[in-house]
């Protein structure tokens, strides 16, 4: 179900994910991806016109990791936060598509704690933040038989959507 | 009137793509029971190998969490609602040798 997946995000939400990394730092950040799924289609960067499906992120939701024993290494949203999360997305006629989290001075590739606790479907943005500066940011999805992770296309666009539904977005 | 089970979004892939399924049942658990078989691609994201809950599954029963009732011996009447509410959670720890992403900025 993840193959070939991709994400499309604008540059300044990118950014936002980065800097919550930074200002969370040592600390993990966590947060909700508000989106619509495959609703958008992407010019392929190939130039021939080829077009794949994306899922877009048009929101954040930042959220207060709940973990305060072990907030170093381990971030939590709450059922209530999930919720919350999700009435947000609502609202704006979005879902949640996804969430994001920071690794402090570790790699951007899920852990196997990160494995073990996914969902299917969702898109987990991980950023890396190095000695308090955000460094690599990559997206994985749950393969079906939860056994590993596949990554997922992350396209850093502005206003390139082509809209295969009529659907267009409006970058802030 | 059965008892309607809430399908979350990250589920509804293994469920048809369907948000609610409705089941004749006695108890969360029968209710979970019956939608595991119905949809069986389901049940590894719900439930462990030993066939516990997973410590992400948070279920309700209208709204109320089944760990502060029966767990899944919680019984239900015709009309209730049962939700499955994710809970997300993750962290470093020992980094897994996956494939490298691509996309990647």
């Amino acid at each position: 179900m993840a193959d070939a997946a991709t994400l499309w995000i604008s540059g300044s939400l990118a950014e936002k994910i980065r800097a919550h990394g930074a200002e969370t730092y040592p600390h993990e950040c966590c947060g909700a991806l508000l989106g619509r799924d495959s609703s958008a289609v992407l010019e392929s960067d190939r130039g021939d016109g080829t077009l794949i499906p994306a899922r877009e992120i048009l929101q954040l939701f930042p959220l207060v990791n709940r973990r305060d024993d072990s907030p170093r290494n381990r971030f939590s949203v709450t059922a209530e936060d999930v919720l919350a999360a999700e009435k947000a997305a609502r609202e704006q006629g979005l879902e949640v598509v996804g969430w994001y989290h920071s690794h402090p001075d570790h790699p951007a590739r899920p852990s196997e704690y990160d494995r073990d606790h996914a969902w299917p479907w969702y898109s987990y943005i991980i950023v890396s933040v190095q000695n308090g500066t955000p460094q690599d940011m990559t997206s994985w999805r749950l393969n079906d038989d939860r056994a590993e992770f596949s990554p997922e296309g992350i396209e850093i666009r502005h206003r390139a959507a082509v809209s295969a539904t009529g659907f267009s977005t409006t970058e802030k | 009137m059965p008892v309607k089970v809430m399908i979350p979004s990250p589920l509804r892939p293994y469920a048809g793509k369907r948000d609610s399924a409705e089941f004749s049942a006695r108890t969360v658990g029968e209710a979970l029971g019956h939608l595991t078989t119905e949809f069986a691609e389901l049940r590894k994201h719900l439930f462990t190998e030993d066939g516990k809950l997973r410590s992400f599954v948070n279920v309700y029963v209208n709204d109320e969490d089944i760990r502060y009732l029966a767990k899944e011996n919680t019984p239900t009447k015709d009309g209730d609602t049962i939700s499955i509410i994710p809970s997300i959670a993750g962290g470093v720890y020992l980094a897994s040798p996956s494939r490298s992403p691509v996309g990647q900025r």
